[in-house]
């Protein structure tokens, strides 16, 4: 079947296998967002450079501290978390009593800044950093690299757990009952401000973990989330920001969709995305999982 | 020009000496306008003209209809792109060149608008941005646009086959003129019954559609008019720099033109012109600081949402009306 149409297995799994890659970084982007979104109003610009940061973080632990993959994949997250919640305290609080764009364009602003300092110190180019898995297994139809294998199963791993965190236990049911009436919640005795504070610490260092498992499958690059992070822009309203599994089923897909049109059709590979982004808007305005608000 | 449909006249101020003051101030910058390159370098003056049409432009939207686009760099680099083509490729006359550029984003601006206005608020900016990138990943790849190199060299002919504009001089008079026919466009449109059904739009959209205005439509026509006028100012400045790059379809250009606008005051009629020519301003002494650039872009942007959202123009009309109590807030 492949021999027909002209595409060895190999090249075939091994860019579904990259797409499903991206899509677990889609998804687990998409989903910081989401929460951040549902809870703050805040649409978070910063996201992509939060991922940058997090790459970087893995990086400045290895090289400046001598502190391999596994303790960055821990201790980085939460470094960027931190200094997100030190934001949100600071600058995004002041916001959430004005149109929401504010808060958008103060996070547009923030991107810039981090951005334009990681460029300043460590130039545009790409710093390496070495595979913590190397090796892999011969599937027969295709080589299944270690590292690449871990990024999708530790990646769905952690969408599962946001998702059961936020809809099946007793924290998450005060998130969602702080995202519908936060004056209600608050009026429970329950400190609504520093929850803010924590679910955007959290969405952060969601996107901080994106990019320590980024870092070894790519290379640590100042300009990796800006690029990034329109794409899942595009995800987002793809999926609607309504559904924290909407938002994990469409980072998947289309990140295998996108693998897919590398395959067959690579000249469409960077568009394919947005391509959906109109037709879906066309067809379902409100998103595949999305329900107007 | 009219004054009956000006906030003045509907809030019963004094509209005749309002508007007397507004006609002797208006040619009063037309004739700093005109003596400028005494002073200034021409070249220059046309970046910051060019920047201030396509920062009015995108204020038509964000100011006006309450619409913030984060993809107007699409219409500005697409109609670049197109003038720059024609031009030097084609071997059509700059004027020509332009009128390509400008019904290329506004066609543009039409395919773009039904996507984007089918989304409200933040879905609306993330929509946009997507488009542009879309855009710019097309323009990337595509044979006419030189890919990394863009369209360089394109020639000054002469304008209407008579005016050279090989001298910078000449050139910034035709500019001038592009920029007043633009800015004229906005001015009316904003300050005529399309431009108060956009208003109210802006201020409750429900209530618009409520009174029977067919909202989407008036979004349409404004994103599209701001589409073409942000053509306008793109073709412009392929023809002075005599490029087309990729920078102009960037995403960064999106930012920028926001920052324009925010600074100088969104939703003022003179606030994108003053912010333009401070960030031009700026980005020209800080040429030489490479990446800091970014970053100080960034603390400004910072700094204008905490501190003082109105921007520049904003705040001095928010103090002239607290002077005078009960006075409107001209725009």
């Amino acid at each position: 079947m492949f021999e027909l149409l002209g595409i060895a297995p190999q090249a075939l799994f091994g860019q579904l296998l990259l797409g499903l890659i991206n899509g677990a970084f889609y998804a687990i982007l998409s989903l910081g967002l989401a929460v951040i979104f549902g809870l703050l109003n805040v649409i978070n610009f910063t996201h992509g450079a939060q991922y940058m940061m997090g790459a970087f973080g893995a990086w400045m632990l290895l090289n400046y501290v001598g502190i391999p993959f596994w303790g960055a994949l821990v201790l980085s997250p939460i470094i960027v978390a931190i200094i997100g919640m030190v934001i949100e305290r600071t600058l995004l609080r002041r916001l959430y009593h004005l149109d929401h764009l504010y808060g958008l364009l103060l996070t547009f602003g923030l991107g810039l800044i981090i951005e334009g300092l990681f460029r300043r110190q460590y130039g545009s180019s790409g710093l390496p950093y070495n595979n913590p898995l190397p090796g892999g297994t011969n599937l027969g139809f295709m080589f299944l690299p270690n590292y690449r294998a871990f990024v999708v199963v530790f990646s769905l791993a952690i969408c599962i757990g946001t998702w059961f965190v936020i809809e099946r236990t007793k924290l998450g049911s005060y998130l969602r009952a702080a995202t519908e009436r936060p004056d209600l919640v608050q009026a429970f005795g329950i400190d609504v401000p520093r929850m803010i504070t924590l679910t955007y610490g959290f969405g952060v260092g969601l996107a901080a973990l994106a990019g320590v498992l980024a870092a070894p499958a790519y290379q640590v690059s100042p300009t990796m989330g800006s690029n990034l992070i329109i794409v899942v822009f595009a995800v987002v309203v793809i999926g609607g920001m309504g559904s924290i599994m909407g938002a994990i089923v469409t980072g998947f897909g289309l990140g295998l969709v996108e693998g897919l049109t590398k395959v067959f059709y690579p000249e469409a590979s960077s568009t394919v995305i947005f391509v959906i982004m109109a037709i879906v808007l066309l067809v379902k305005p409100a998103g595949l999982f999305g329900t107007v608000k | 020009m009219s004054t009956t449909s000006s906030p003045a006249a509907l809030a019963g101020g004094p509209a005749s000496t309002g508007g007397v003051l507004r006609l002797v101030g208006a040619a009063i910058a037309l004739a700093l306008l005109i003596a400028a390159p005494l002073a200034i370098y021409p070249v220059f003056l046309m970046k910051v003209l060019c920047f201030a049409l396509f920062a009015c432009a995108f204020n038509l939207l964000l100011g006006y209809v309450g619409l913030l686009s984060f993809g107007h760099a699409m219409f500005f680099g697409g109609a670049a792109y197109i003038c720059a083509h024609a031009v030097k490729n084609w071997g059509l006359t700059p004027e020509l060149g332009i009128l390509a550029g400008v019904a290329f984003a506004a066609l543009l601006g039409l395919v773009a608008g039904l996507l984007a206005i089918r989304r409200l608020g933040i879905y609306f900016a993330m929509v946009t941005l997507a488009l542009a990138q879309m855009f710019f990943f097309f323009c990337l790849q595509a044979r006419f646009t030189g890919g990394e190199d863009g369209l360089q060299g394109v020639p000054r002919r002469a304008v209407f086959g008579l005016i050279d504009i090989t001298k910078d001089l000449n050139l910034y008079y035709v500019v001038l003129a592009i920029f007043v026919i633009g800015f004229a466009i906005i001015y009316r449109t904003i300050h005529s019954p399309f431009g108060q059904v956009l208003k109210a739009i802006r201020e409750n959209e429900p209530r618009a559609i409520s009174l029977g205005y067919r909202v989407n439509q008036y979004k349409l026509l404004a994103f599209v008019l701001s589409a073409a006028l942000a053509g306008l100012a793109g073709a412009t400045k392929a023809i002075v720099f005599q490029l087309a790059s990729l920078t102009d379809v960037a995403w960064q250009m999106s930012g920028e033109v926001i920052l324009m606008t925010l600074v100088g005051g969104m939703g003022t009629v003179l606030g994108p012109v003053v912010g333009a020519g401070i960030i031009v301003t700026m980005q020209n002494y800080l040429a030489g600081f490479g990446e800091w650039v970014l970053v100080i872009q960034g603390v400004i942007f910072v700094v204008v949402v905490s501190l003082f959202r109105r921007g520049l123009v904003g705040e001095v009309i928010a103090l002239f009306s607290r002077q005078k109590p009960g006075a409107p807030a001209g725009h």
